[in-house]
């Protein structure tokens, strides 16, 4: 390095320095967890305090009584839980899709996984509706036929569990073939058009439900699942859950 | 915890460095520490979990995580907050207030800046339009238009911070909303192509802010496996001079930040810390004012 090239770095070194170029020499990362080792802040809890209480009053209220315990488990075709829900989002729903459309919806169908909890056999609070459906899921009617009614039967049959169905009757045999189908008690005609209950989740493909779309319509009902349980709980002095013969295997 | 160093030092930078130490004492400044802490997806988890909880016994909730801060704002004040997203949904304290509790406890924890998760519009883009008074913090989001909304205007791209001389811009990305978030929620909102928008915000906050540190907050999500959807690794490597990127959606919990190159083979950072407010992200940034350019040495300790 000749002299020329030393002075040249220099005054580019003092040119930097003096306009207080700033270099990053060092990065160091990690994450702490948040444990009850940590202090609590108190002004940030008495600022909570009246939001929790309240919150925690209200989800403690009691709205209904169940009858008995109910689990996604207690039967392999379907579950008195399963069964409850069903209806119960049924009976909500009609009322509000027959005033909008005119029309009746005609059966229900939802996944074993959206049971998220069990029904305990004493009271039943707003708490327990957060507890069955903690997500924000909403009510969907999508009107499918034919070859999409087909592949929703075969879903229900290949996947072997529990999934909340209503109004849909179907039967199969030790093979898991179809003997029957049929829906509020009428044999399944291919050629028409079924109003099909689910939820917004299972309509976009959730759980790998790919039958509702497409489709020839759409209805969504602004209504939240929860809030159908809810006001099912609401009016219903005690729930009384039941297995029946709405989806099973004959030998 | 497991130290690496990754050492990035030509030769130049090495005899530069001699040089200045030998002729250049009077113009060294004292090094200067910024650190940025950073959550997300705490999804309304306000309260600690329950020692009984399955998952997370006896973790997470807001007031530890305000004591924390506050300890560590105290050992340097030089301090940033930042949050990538889904602040709302998961616990009734959503359902029940609507996400202004979330909003004013950030706000008492002095919260920097935001950027928005697709849950965020879980009560439709007027529910988070609606809480915004409760958020004394600024909301980045660089890749949603909201100019048909009701959030428009109320939104930055971007925001550069000044701390003890250095220059820290921030930028905020969003994931795309179709298929996660029912349109009739997202209403007009309109989503950018990350990597674009992550090429316009470098080059503004690289060149115009002249910054001397750039942080993405993102909600795109970690990684995808073998899909070639937009992520956070995936952005990191398409693109250039980021220094951090501040990562969510995904829920990752990692064993600690990532390191990874950018566009250029320059090493970056990219971390998230999980969910529900269970971790607290710390990145510490060292700056001396004493280099060149050139002379691009940096150290990355994880």
């Amino acid at each position: 390095m000749n002299p020329k090239h030393l002075f040249f770095v220099l005054t580019v070194l003092v040119f930097f320095s003096c306009n207080q170029t700033k270099h990053l020499y060092k990065i160091e990362g990690k994450q702490i967890s948040i444990t009850d080792s940590l202090p609590s802040n108190s002004e940030i809890d008495s600022f909570i305090k009246p939001y929790h209480d309240h919150l925690n009053q209200s989800l403690d209220s009691v709205l209904s009584y169940s009858a008995g315990t109910y689990t996604k488990e207690d039967s392999p075709f379907n579950t008195a839980i399963g069964n409850f829900m069903a209806d119960a989002i049924y009976e909500q729903s009609n009322p509000i899709f027959k005033k909008r459309t005119g029309k009746d919806i005609d059966f229900v169908m939802l996944n074993h996984g959206s049971i998220r909890s069990i029904l305990s056999k004493g009271n039943i609070t707003i708490r327990t509706a957060y507890e069955l459906m903690p997500f924000e899921n909403t009510v969907v009617v999508a009107a499918i036929k034919g070859d999409q009614i087909k592949e929703l039967l075969k879903y229900l049959t290949v996947s072997s569990k529990a999934h909340p169905i209503s109004k849909l009757k179907v039967t199969v045999d030790k093979d898991f073939n179809i003997v029957s189908a049929a829906v509020q008690g009428q044999p399944i005609d291919y050629n028409e058009t079924y109003y099909v209950l689910t939820n917004n989740y299972l309509y976009n493909g959730g759980d790998h439900m790919t039958f509702f779309q497409p489709n020839d319509t759409v209805y969504s009902l602004d209504y939240k699942v929860r809030n159908a349980l809810l006001d099912y709980f609401i009016k219903t002095d005690t729930i009384r859950a039941a297995i029946d013969d709405r989806y099973m295997q004959i030998e | 915890m497991k130290r690496r160093d990754f050492l990035q030092q030509t030769a130049v930078a090495t005899s530069l460095v001699g040089l200045g130490g030998l002729g250049l004492q009077s113009f060294k400044e004292p090094t200067k520490k910024i650190t940025i802490l950073h959550t997300n997806d705490v999804h309304s988890h306000i309260d600690p979990f329950s020692p009984q909880d399955g998952m997370h016994p006896n973790k997470g909730g807001v007031a530890r995580r305000a004591s924390l801060i506050e300890a560590i704002k105290k050992e340097n004040p030089n301090t940033l907050l930042f949050d990538a997203g889904d602040i709302f949904q998961g616990t009734p304290y959503f359902n029940y207030y609507g996400g202004e509790l979330e909003f004013k406890l950030m706000s008492m924890l002095q919260y920097d800046a935001a950027t928005l998760g697709n849950h965020d519009f879980d009560n439709g883009i007027e529910g988070l339009y609606a809480q915004l008074p409760h958020a004394k913090f600024d909301f980045l989001s660089a890749n949603y238009d909201f100019k048909n909304t009701i959030m428009d205007t109320h939104t930055k791209p971007y925001k550069v911070f000044v701390k003890d001389g250095i220059k820290i811009g921030v930028f905020g990305l969003g994931i795309e909303l179709h298929g996660l978030v029912e349109k009739n929620l997202y209403k007009e909102t309109v989503f950018l192509d990350p990597v674009e928008t992550t090429q316009d915000m470098t080059r503004i906050l690289k060149e115009k802010e002249k910054c001397d540190l750039i942080i993405c907050l993102s909600h795109l999500g970690y990684h995808y496996g073998k899909s070639s959807k937009i992520s956070d690794l995936e952005l990191a490597k398409s693109t250039k001079n980021i220094d951090l990127i501040i990562g969510g959606h995904t829920h990752t919990f990692l064993k600690k930040p990532t390191v990874t190159k950018n566009i250029e083979g320059k090493n970056m950072l990219v971390n998230q810390v999980g969910c529900y407010g269970i971790n607290l992200g710390r990145i510490d940034f060292y700056f001396d004012s004493f280099n060149n350019k050139s002379a691009d040495g940096t150290s990355i300790i994880v």
